[in-house]
Parts: C-alpha cells; structure tokens; sequence
C-alpha cells in the first residue's frame, strides 16, 4: 500500500505550532530549570510563544485556504480573527495567572497532607500552570478552524484535558478546587461522549467526516434524515456543554467558583471564544442547509439559556457565581447569533466574543484583588462599601459590569444591538424580544453590586483590596481602554470584522 | 458645533484639587455654555421649519450610525432651558456636594457631563446616537441622586435606574426594528428623516409606537409609570432634582414630539385617545397627591406629574396651540419647578428638615426667600400675569377645540393646583412663627444672585412670551401639517 506523506502548509498552522511549540518547551523547563529560575522562564516562554504567534497570525490574516492540512484545517477571515481573540484573551489572562499566591505549591499533594505543609513551608512553586496553558490555547486556537469532525474533536481534547486539571489548582480551598476539577471532567468527559456519537451518526448519515462532505449529503438530500438529527443534536449536546448553556450549564458555577480565579478569568472568556467559534462555523457552513432541523430547538435554548441565566443570578451571594450565571446568560446572547445564520450575525457573534471575552477576564481581574487574610473574598456582602475604600478598582468593575449591561458606550452596547439587530433580520422575533428582557432582569443584579460597592456603608472585617502587581494592572487597564473603546470608537473593529467574515466552505 | 467644546472643557475642568476652584470652573464652564447657547439662539432663523446648524461625522460606518446634530424650534427652546438652568443650580447649589460620598470634583464633574449630554440628547437627529446619549445620562444622574443625595437615596437612584433601563429597552427593540427595516427598504440608517420615510404595516408601527412611547412615558413620569419619580426627587439634591424634573423630564415628552409621533404618525393617533386619558388622570391624580403631601420634595414632585399630564395632552391633542403650548410648558415647567426646589432646597437646608408643617412664619423671618418661593408656587400654579399661565393656557384651549371633556376635566387640575400650592405658601410663610425658625437667615448675596434670573424669567414670560413663541409655532405647526391635522376652526362661545 502506498503511504504518501501528508502536504501541510507550515507558515498558515504557524501559530497553532508555535503555541505548542512553546508548552513543550514549558515542559521542559519545569523539569530540567533550577526551582529559582523556573517562574520567571516559565511566564517568558508563554509570553514569548503567544506574542510570536500573533504576530504570525496577524501575517496571514488575508489567507483563503482550505489545504493548511490536507483539508483538515480551515484559515479565513472568521479564523484568523478568532485566533487572534484567543490569543489576545489569553495573553491578558496569563498575566493574571503569573500572580502564583493564586495556585496550589504542589499540586500533586492531598489536600491538608504532611507533604502539602512541607511544600508550603519551603516555599516550593510548581510552575505546570503555564504549559497546560498554552496547550490549552493550542487546542482552542484548532477548534474553531478544524474542518473534519476528527480534528475538532482532538481540538475538543487537547483544549479540554489541560483545563480540567488547571481548575484543581487552586491553593486556597483545594478540596472545593479539586471538587470542581472532578466535576468538570466527569461531565466533560460525558459531553465528549455524546460529541461523539453524534460524530458517528453524521458519518453514517453523509459517508463523510468533512464539513463539506456533510454540507453536500445535506443539499443533495440523499441521506436519512433521522440520522441527520440525531447527529445534529448529539453534537450539538457537546458544544453546548463547553459554552455552558441552559441545561448544560450545571458545571459551570461550581467549576467558576472552585478553580483558581485567574484560571476561571481564562476560562470564561477563550473556552466561549473557541467553543462559540467552532459553532459558528459547524452551523454556518456544515449545517446550513438543514436549518429547519435545529433552528427551532436552538431558539428554545437560546431563550431559556438567557432568562435562566439572569434570573437565577439574582439570588447569587458570590461574586464569582454571580458572574458564572452571568456568562450562562451571555451564552444565550451569543446563541441569537448563531440562529441568525446571516452574514450580519457572523460579524455580531464575533465582536460580541472578542468584546465579552475582553472584559470578562477584566472583571474577573478585579476579583483576584479583593481579599483578606484568606485569601480572595467572593462573598459579595463583604464588597460592601468597596468603592470607598479603593475608588479605582470600584470604578473599574463598575465598568466592566455597566459594560456585561449593555449600557452604551461600553463595547457591551455595541455587542448586543448587533447581536439582537442580526437576529431580529434573520426573522427571529421571538428570540430577540426575550434577549431584551433577560437584558433588563440582567441589568438589575449588574446594578445591584454596583449599589453594593457604592452606596453601602463597609463592613470593617478585614477584607481589603491588594495593591495590584504591575500585571494585574495592565490586565484591568487594558481590559477597561478595550472596553471603552469598543463603546465609543467600534468603527475600526467592526470594519475589520466585516472585511474578513465569510466562511470559505 | 457646540457639543465638543462643552466636552473638552467639562474634561478639562477635571484635574482640579482644590474645591473652590472646582466650583469656579464648573461655574464659569456653565456660563460659557449658557452664552454661547444665547447667541446661538439669536442667528436661529425663526421662520425656517428645517433643522439648522447640523453636523454629520461618520461614527459607526458598518452599520450606517452616524454623529448627526441638528436643532429646530423645539430642541432650541429646550437646549436654551437646560444651558441657562445648569448655572444656575451650580449657583444655587454651592454647598451641595459637601454632604456626599464622595468628593466635591466628581460633583461638578457629574454634573458637566450631565449638562454635555443634556444638549446632545436633544440636538441628536440619528436615532442611534439620541439612544446611546439617553440611556448614558441615567448613569450621572444616577450617581448624582445615589452619592450626594439624602434619605433613602440608594434605593431611589436603584428604582429611577431600573425603571429608565426598562423603558430604555424597549425603546432599543423598536430602534433595532426600526434599523432592520430600513435595510429592507434602500440601505440601513439611523437618520431621523430616513426613518420617517418608512413604510410599515400598522401592526408593526403600534407595536414600534408602545416600545418607544413607554420609554417616553417613564422618563416624562406618566400615570401608572410615575412611581419613581417622587422617591428620586425626594432623594436627590435641590440641584440634582431641578436637572432631574426640569431637564431629564423633559427628554420623555421632547421624544414624543420628536420620535413618537414623526417615526410613527398613524399609530400616534391610534393611540391618542388612550394617552389623552393617561394625561387627565396624571394631571388630577399628580394634584390630588400633591395636596396630601406632607414633604415640601414629594409635593413639588407630585405637581410636576400634574403638569407633565398638561404637556402630554397638549402634545397629543394635535393641534397647533396645543402643541405649542406644550413646548412654551416643558421650557417654564422648568424654571418654576427649579425656582420651588431651588429655593425649597434653601429652606430645607436652613430649617433641617423638609416637613411642610415644621415650617411657619418664614414671611416675618425672611422676606426675600418667602417671596422667592411664593412667586414660583404662583408660577407653579400658573397665576395670569406668570410665565406658566400663557403656556396652561394654550394647552387647555388647544385641547378644547378637539377634546372638551378632556379639557374641562383638566380645569379642575388647575383648581386643585391652587390648593396643594396655597396650602404650603399658608403654612409655611404665613401664620405664627414655629418655634425654631426664629434664627433663619435670608438669603444670601449668591443665592439671590442664582434665583433672580429664574425670577426674572418667569415674570418675563408671562407678559412677553412672543420671542419664543415665535421660535416655537412654526415648529409645531410643521409637525402638525407633517402628520396630517388641521386646526379645528374656532368655535365660538355658544353653540
């Protein structure tokens, strides 16, 4: 039998190579560097990799083509600008992540062991974080521009696998932690098998694993519709666990309040990115032609995802559940987009992810700040008084809050109206009227810790704001001139996003 | 023309440490503005129905939204109030800050910002733009009432923000139809003239009417809608509360002119007669509660439901008069509002206390102020010979020539008006000094300084309204034409 080698077009996978490059290389170091050495490496070459491979995708952000790797692989327009969303997402969110008071000394100890009190006490730092990171980033950058159902469920695996471990790090609260991790995986690990069986069944139903073979078997009509359904809803039972919507969304507030914030920063908003970005292009181009099949089951999902999600959050007491239902909402937002099925909700669905995206890991920034003697304080009766006794962070998360409203002038603003305008276009009234009105329960919990932070007199308890490291700073700063700036001046992004938001089939 | 610079000062006024220089800057900032809006008034060419000194920048090309400004009769004469009210409640207010949560520069620097979108709200002429500007102003305002307010002012700042947002919302899904529509028919925009072009089925424009009349209706606080309005005002500062009732407000019945009845003519008439009748009970029920009051900021709250219920039925009794009328309204509502919480602000920082009953004889102790406030109460109650007279007035006889029951029911407003005014004015100017007052002092150079012009202005236009008159009638008359009314000729007397 004749074995040919496989053609692959470097410079297009550059970034995707780049960033795995570097895990590597981060693996490396955690075994081989002196323990003095390792963090300050270790935050160089994830930094290193993920500047390098935006650069790279910044020099092919005008390619067109479907050959990358032997048609496995798609780079276009809506690819390259959500790899560089993930990129960006995840520089910010690793600065966070290199404040290490946030992770466990030694991850491979029981909880409250000897061997745990002596890694503390000799003040050992493992340092695993970051390349679990980046593979994390690689597998999220390959997800939304995989081809073949192959590809995108390893894309699937390798974003997942280093995610559910990075959850248990945390080195407050490690059992909570652990418990989150454990939760994450045994549900993920469900919804990966559900993404498979309805692989299968859509294998059966086209003969192919490719979006374009499954697109022809569509159009040409030849197959059997139950196994198209049954494959539609399968699959689509795994990618809607990864965005968190309603009801798949149970992990996500146990996982968003156990695993160590600045991973949950990271999680929130490039998991959303990559999962919301495969969607995007599973629905748009391998599923468009049967629209009929899951237009009507996504709107219902869409609008329970998005009052559920506001109205439960309501009765949250922390600040890191409040945002977990807050995204469960957000989710619902995004899935108007998808319904939209148009060129208009493809440009909406991708500014409103990069915007979102932004100013989550902004505001979960935030939380890594307040804390007390324990460690972070998430109970939000404790944030009382807040904007007292350090205005700016107040002010800041009162802007990353006004901004998930969708108050104008924030990029949240922009993100909605376009969101909803798309869907409304696209036909889907119903779906739009709900959006408005989960918007308007929503911004009611938004204002409430706004009300919290400003209006009520502080608990003396001892919580206080920690003076932010250089990077945490530049992570908020950052996150709020994005957010702004999307708000008052989204001409040029949008531009941008317009110019390149066709799917290449 | 005039936004950018207001906005570059307010920012520049910013950097200040020190609070009198603060105030000075925020003082001669309003000023400025207030002048420069004066004499943009006079170049208005009074005769000329189009908008006039109208800018246009591309802001958000993808999807047609552009900063389009523009003014025409009816945004001049409420541009005019609002700029000639800001310094006057920086004036008026110079102490007010001090109280607050926070220091006096965000204050003024609230304030300011307040005052740039004040103007651009009612400037804006792309649909866009007017939304992102009235959904921006809640958040000063409700900084404003929540930081340097009293009482229960977290919890008035929350139900002022909900009810606005709601309202808000409703409107953005109107708009979003709107933008969509316009796709359909010859290129997306936001134009204001564009939009009014539009065809769509009746249906669709009663549904499009409600979302934005709703939103309108909160913020001009409309029977049922009203409920926050007493609990903010009551909260809020004198000055906040004068911006709050005197300009905010106003933006709710300037939208129903502007966007209500231009974007959808027919369905405003399908639903006249239901507003008509929100009007009557807002005008009797915002009287009747103002008499029961006992709190002089819930009572000056409450008459200015009344008189919001006036504006409303002049707007939609379509008529000429009655429109105009309304317009003449919305610009001395808000003086004489501003003169009663101005100088009820004084009185209650004097006195420690904003019962009506606690205070007593105030005419013996000072003169000055008890005749400041009993002329705003005369305005308020809109005595002939005061500037709210002519506007009450022309709305009753607009709204008589098409709706008389309407108008007679309305009358009566003005009956009870004489009493929730009168009643204050007796117990608190007249009558035996209540022990406690005895030390009150009168006002104070500034403060007369800060209320004469209201004074003068409220004299003034009750004998002359004709300047802005003039300024008013061709606009109404071009909305009137503009959805298909004609004046009911006059009847005369007996049938």
């Amino acid at each position: 039998m004749e074995f040919s080698a496989p053609v692959l077009n470097y410079t297009l996978l550059s970034p995707m190579l780049i960033v795995l490059g570097g895990a590597i290389i981060g693996v490396l170091v955690e075994a081989f560097m002196s323990k003095a050495l390792r963090p300050i490496t270790q935050l160089s070459v994830t930094l290193g990799s993920l500047v390098l491979a935006l650069v790279q995708v910044w020099k092919i952000r005008n390619e067109q083509s479907i050959g990358a790797a032997m048609g496995s692989v798609v780079i276009d327009g809506p690819a390259v600008f959500m790899q560089a969303s993930i990129l960006i997402i995840s520089l910010i969110s690793v600065l966070l992540i290199a404040d290490t008071e946030h992770f466990t000394a030694l991850a491979a100890s029981l909880p409250g062991s000897e061997e745990e009190r002596y890694a503390v006490q000799s003040g050992n730092q493992v340092t695993e974080v970051y390349p679990l990171t980046l593979f994390t980033v690689a597998g999220m950058m390959l997800f939304p521009v995989s081809s073949d159902l192959i590809t995108l469920f390893v894309a699937l695996e390798v974003l997942s696998l280093p995610l559910y471990l990075m959850a248990g790090l945390s080195r407050r609260r490690r059992l909570a932690s652990q418990e989150a991790a454990l939760k994450y995986f045994l549900l993920g690990a469900f919804s990966s098998a559900f993404f498979l069986f309805g692989a299968a069944f859509l294998y059966g139903y086209s003969s192919s694993i490719t979006f374009t073979g499954i697109r022809n078997a569509v159009v040409g009509g030849g197959g059997n519709d139950v196994f198209l359904l049954i494959g539609i809803a399968f699959l689509s039972v795994g990618l809607l666990f990864k965005v968190g919507a309603v009801p798949f969304h149970a992990w996500s507030p146990d996982v968003y309040q156990g695993a160590p914030t600045p991973v949950t920063a990271f999680m929130a908003a490039a998991t959303k990115v990559a999962a919301f970005g495969a969607m995007l292009r599973i629905y748009y181009t391998a599923f468009a032609n049967a629209q009929w099949s899951w237009t009507p089951a996504l709107t219902i999902i869409a609008i329970i995802t998005m009052v559920f999600g506001s109205l439960v959050a309501i009765a949250q007491r922390d600040v890191k559940r409040m945002l977990a239902y807050s995204s469960i909402a957000h989710a619902g937002f995004l899935l108007t987009g998808v319904i939209a099925l148009n060129k208009a909700g493809l440009e909406a669905t991708l500014f409103y992810l990069f915007a979102y995206g932004i100013t989550t890991v902004g505001a979960f920034a935030i939380v890594t700040l307040v804390r007390d003697s324990a460690g972070e304080v998430t109970d939000l009766n404790r944030w009382k008084g807040l904007g007292k006794r350090s205005p700016w962070v107040a002010t800041a998360f009162a802007g990353f809050l006004l901004s998930f409203a969708g108050i104008p002038l924030t990029s949240g603003f922009i993100g909605k109206f376009s969101i909803f305008s798309a869907a409304y276009e696209s036909g889907a009234t119903s779906v739009v009227i709900a959006g408005v009105l989960s918007s308007a329960i929503a911004a009611f919990f938004y204002i409430r810790v706004i009300v919290l932070m400003f209006f009520t007199d502080p608990v003396e308890d001892g919580t206080s704001v920690e003076i932010p490291s250089s990077l945490t700073s530049i992570t908020v700063i950052f996150s709020m001139v994005i957010t702004i700036a999307l708000g008052v001046f989204p001409a040029p992004v949008l531009t941008f996003i317009s110019n390149l938001a066709t799917f290449i089939r | 023309m005039l936004l950018p610079i207001i906005g570059s000062i307010a920012v520049a006024a910013t950097p200040k440490a020190k609070e009198v220089l603060t105030k000075q800057v925020a003082l001669a900032t309003t000023v400025i503005v207030a002048g420069a809006t004066i004499a943009m008034a006079m170049n208005f060419q009074r005769d000329n129905v189009d908008l006039q000194f109208v800018e246009k920048y591309s802001w958000i090309p993808t999807f047609g939204i552009n900063f389009a400004v523009g003014i025409d009769g009816l945004a001049l004469v409420l541009i005019l109030m609002s700029t000639i009210l800001a310094p006057i409640v920086v004036l008026s207010g110079w102490n007010e800050a001090h109280g607050g949560r926070w220091s006096v520069k965000t204050f003024y620097i609230l304030i300011l910002v307040l005052e740039t979108m004040m103007i651009g709200v009612f400037a804006a002429t792309d649909v866009f733009l007017f939304y992102v500007i009235f959904e921006a102003m809640l958040i000063p305002v409700y900084f404003l009432i929540g930081g340097y307010g009293s009482g229960e002012r977290s919890a008035a700042a929350v139900k002022f923000l909900i009810y606005s947002l709601f309202g808000g919302l409703l409107m953005l899904a109107s708009i979003i139809a709107l933008y969509v529509m316009s796709g359909a028919q010859g290129g997306h925009t936001f134009d204001l003239q564009a939009l009014s072009q539009l065809e769509m089925s009746s249906t669709t424009q009663n549904f499009l009417f409600l979302g934005f009349f709703i939103a309108f209706a909160i913020k001009a606080p409309l029977w049922p809608l009203h409920t926050w309005l007493p609990d903010a005002a009551s909260s809020a500062t004198p000055g906040t509360s004068v911006l709050l009732l005197g300009v905010l407000d106003k933006v709710g019945t300037f939208g129903m002119i502007r966007y209500c009845l231009t974007l959808f003519p027919e369905a405003s008439k399908t639903f006249t007669p239901l507003i008509m009748v929100l009007a009557v009970i807002s005008i009797v029920y915002g009287a009747i509660l103002a008499i029961g009051q006992r709190d002089l900021k819930r009572l000056i709250a409450f008459t200015s439901i009344s008189h919001f219920g006036f504006i409303t039925m002049g707007i939609f009794a379509m008529t000429s008069q009655g429109h105009s009328g309304a317009t003449l309204y919305m610009f001395n509502h808000g003086f004489s509002t501003a003169a009663l919480f101005i100088v009820g602000g004084w009185m209650i920082a004097r006195r420690g206390s904003s019962t009506i009953a606690d205070f007593g004889g105030l005419q013996r102790v000072t003169p000055v102020m008890a005749w400041s406030f009993f002329l705003a109460g005369m305005s308020s109650l809109a005595l002939p010979g005061l500037s709210s007279f002519v506007s009450e007035f022309l709305v009753l006889v607009g709204t008589f020539t098409r709706y008389p029951v309407h108008a007679v029911i309305a009358t009566f407003g003005i009956v009870l008006a004489a009493l929730y005014i009168l009643i204050p004015v007796q117990k608190a100017l007249h009558g035996p000094t209540t022990p406690g007052n005895e030390g009150l002092s009168d006002l104070n150079l500034r403060e007369k300084v800060a209320i004469a012009p209201v004074i003068a202005i409220i004299i003034a236009l009750g004998f002359y309204p004709s300047p802005l008159l003039n300024v008013i009638n061709p606009a109404s008359a071009h909305v009137i034409a503009q959805m298909g009314f004609t004046d009911p000729a006059p009847t005369n007397g007996d049938k």
